[in-house]
């Protein structure tokens, strides 16, 4: 028979070959699940994994889209990460986002139709501090009066959507949209937007900020106090109070940070990709980070990793929609069984399979 | 296939790609895409916009080739999905709905050769047309019957989003259910969504409990259907699409959008090259607006007063926003046989006389 045997601590060979495994597996059940629905499964697999990166097709196209796709998943993911090693569990990264692109947005827009080369950054910085002050909201409740966070920032990202369609219908709807909501266009003002860096790369200010989120966090985790603090606060709370740990600090800065960075992903995305606030502006990257966060370990590179693994089955997923004619939950089937798997296979890393002869009694 | 120049430097690099990859098309097939904000099997405004493509297939056989996506968020992912149509070598795309207006705009601009058709907007380009159906006329039918059927004379209105065309449907049900029953009220619950099931049943019921006995809908699925169903002695209407499988109680009448004559001409100028940018605004005269079978739940009178709605509208012998009709303020909007002109109805932002509560800002 199989048992397993807890690993005295996780190997290092199965950290590395269980996402690879799991994507094959994932690769085999889904070419199943699509046979079985009448199409051809090396096509669809092919389609969702190869031709985003490699058809000579589309992928002039869908190679950058996976780092626009990626980069605001990556950046938000980052910032949940610090709090969740912490243990510090911030749910509300959608109400950050939504309100640092409001923030930013209204800024930008009070400016409006000045032209001048500070406005892009100020509406950075007021992106970020948007973030940051709505997370700020369950760090202080949290700080002060012991509330759950979990609660607090998750109840505000429902509030931060009706704020969101109240700003898209009045105090931000574009005055010359016939009636329609929805904010003007700042992808299209040349003062609020956030273009396209290196033409062909898709990469934008966004992306820029993921990438050099990922850095700082590496180095904060694994060279500084702070990132020390912050592991052992997850390991051992008592442990690190003892050691001088001020959790209370710590609880405003990992909330802090990962407000201040979902605001910034916010904020690129309204004047980039997005391009106005509207009512559904928020469109889930807030909570697929935290898929995000934990795919990757809440490790830096591992997060770069698994942010670019969805952006790829989210890019490779609506092509095999329109080029195979699958449906689009079908695709979401796929996508659910990738994650599914993946985390399944965490246990490939603490345990080890052994099999077991029955002794005979 | 027609080789496509691609203007911007952001799409350049696919050019090239493209060019190659032409001669795996078949020559002359021509390629029709459409995007979805719902899933095909909405059993309203998606699943009548599919029933379009398949009547495109049907009648063009194999000279067309059609290929879809659904449930395109109308943010950020639209302008990839449909640019992605676009590389695939589609030569006319449909985007079918009010939320993918900045993003077709934004692609069409990248693909001077490919056509595209936006369903419900207003911004047009040499390559870019609109249309939309006047549902407001169906309107008209559902307020005469609701007015003359409604033992409580409260009348509830799911509403999607404030939008014109949404606003437009409430004022014209509200003026005819008024015209018939001058003590009716209305209550509108807006649902933030087109498409949400368990919504749309939380909005329905919540309009039952405050004795509403008739429910009206301007999002997709049938769950209000069935909440009304459940509750016994309430009327519905189908919405976008017959939804026949509640008649002939709850459901007793419905507008049916029927896109399949014009998906057909439009593919056929396509065919032809004379396709040119157009502004199409049908309603039942034309077919495009259909008045779903009256059930036998409803008295003979007040069939025979819908039905002489339904026909002077047809013939064009009446208009549904004719005066004299006042503004909700009570401001005079139409003067006594005045008719309401298109850009006014395009851009309708506000409620007529006797409404309650106001249009979300």
């Amino acid at each position: 028979m199989i048992t397993f045997v807890k690993r005295p601590e996780p190997s290092k060979i199965w950290t590395i070959a269980t996402p690879i495994l799991a994507v094959v597996l994932t690769m085999i059940l889904g070419g199943l699940l699509f046979a079985a629905m009448g199409k051809d499964p090396v096509a669809a697999i092919r389609t969702i994994f190869w031709d985003p990166l490699f058809n000579e097709q589309f992928a002039g196209y869908s190679r950058p889209q996976l780092l626009v796709k990626a980069g605001p998943l990556i950046l938000i993911a980052i910032g949940l990460s610090l709090g969740f090693k912490a243990g510090i569990w911030n749910i509300g990264a959608e109400g950050q986002y939504i309100m640092g692109a409001l923030t930013g947005a209204a800024v930008g827009l009070a400016l409006y139709p000045l032209d001048a080369w500070w406005i892009f950054p100020l509406m950075v910085i007021a992106g970020a501090f948007g973030g940051f002050l709505w997370a700020m909201i369950p760090a202080l409740l949290k700080t002060k009066f012991n509330t759950n966070e979990i609660l607090v920032s998750l109840m505000l990202v429902y509030v931060a959507e009706q704020i969101l369609a109240s700003a898209a219908l009045g105090f931000l709807r574009n005055p010359e949209g016939n009636g329609f909501p929805g904010s003007r266009n700042l992808s299209q003002i040349p003062a609020m937007s956030n273009p396209e860096l290196i033409t062909g790369t898709g990469a934008h200010w966004g992306v820029v900020a993921a990438f050099a989120s990922v850095v700082a966090a590496y180095v904060l985790i694994n060279k500084h106090m702070l990132g020390f603090q912050i592991r052992l606060t997850g390991e051992s709370p008592r442990a690190a109070r003892f050691a001088g740990v001020k959790d209370k600090l710590l609880v405003v800065f990992c909330l802090g940070t990962a407000g201040a960075l979902a605001g910034l992903a916010g904020l690129f995305e309204v004047t980039g990709p997005a391009g106005q606030i509207s009512i559904d502006f928020g469109a889930g990257y807030g909570f697929t980070a935290i898929i995000v966060a934990f795919l990757g370990r809440l490790n830096p590179i591992g997060i770069l990793l698994a942010g670019l693994l969805l952006a790829l089955t989210f890019i490779g997923g609506e092509l095999a929609q329109f080029m195979l004619g699958l449906p689009s939950a079908a695709i979401q089937v796929f996508q659910g069984m990738l994650l599914m798997i993946l985390l399944a296979m965490d246990i490939l890393v603490n345990y080890r399979v052994m099999i077991v002869k029955k002794e005979s009694a | 296939m027609k080789r496509r120049t691609l203007l911007t430097a952001a799409a350049a690099a696919s050019a090239l790609t493209l060019g190659l990859a032409a001669p795996s098309f078949a020559q002359d097939k021509t390629k029709v895409g459409f995007i979805y904000v719902g899933p095909v099997g909405d059993g309203g405004w998606t699943y009548e916009h599919n029933q379009g493509r398949l009547a495109v297939e049907e009648h063009f056989g194999d000279a067309v080739e059609t290929i879809y996506q659904e449930n395109v968020p109308e943010g950020a992912d639209a302008e990839r999905a449909i640019t992605q149509m676009a590389l695939s070598g589609a030569d006319l795309i449909f985007t079918t709905s009010f939320g993918y207006m900045d993003p077709t705009i934004n692609v069409a601009s990248k693909f001077p050769d490919v056509k595209f058709e936006h369903a419900t907007g207003y911004k047009t380009a040499d390559n870019v047309g609109v249309y939309s159906a006047r549902f407001y006329e169906g309107r008209a039918v559902q307020g005469t019957i609701a007015g003359m059927m409604t033992k409580s004379n409260k009348i509830g209105y799911i509403g999607s989003f404030p939008i014109p065309e949404v606003i437009r449907g409430i004022n014209s049900a509200y003026l005819h259910a008024k015209k018939v029953n001058p003590d009716v009220e209305f209550s509108v619950v807006w649902a933030y969504t087109w498409f949400d099931p368990a919504k749309e049943a939380d909005a329905a019921q919540a309009l039952i409990d405050q004795g509403a006995d008739v429910i009206l809908q301007h999002t997709d699925s049938t769950a209000p259907q069935a909440a009304a169903q459940k509750a016994g002695n309430v009327i519905t209407f189908g919405q976008a699409s017959d939804m026949g499988e509640y008649a002939p109680l709850p459901r007793v009448s419905s507008i049916i959008d029927n896109w399949a004559p014009y998906y057909i001409a439009r593919t056929q100028a396509v065919i032809d090259g004379t396709w040119e940018s157009d502004n199409t605004w049908d309603g039942i005269g034309a077919g495009m607006v259909g008045i779903g079978e009256i059930s036998d739940a409803v008295p003979e009178d007040v069939k025979a007063a819908a039905l002489e709605v339904m026909n002077s509208i047809a013939d064009g012998s009446y208009q549904p926003f004719t005066g004299p009709i006042n503004k909700q303020d009570g401001s005079v909007w139409l003067a006594e046989g005045e008719t309401a002109d298109d850009g006014t109805l395009a851009g309708m932002n506000f409620y007529v006389e006797g409404l309650t509560g106001e249009i979300p800002q």
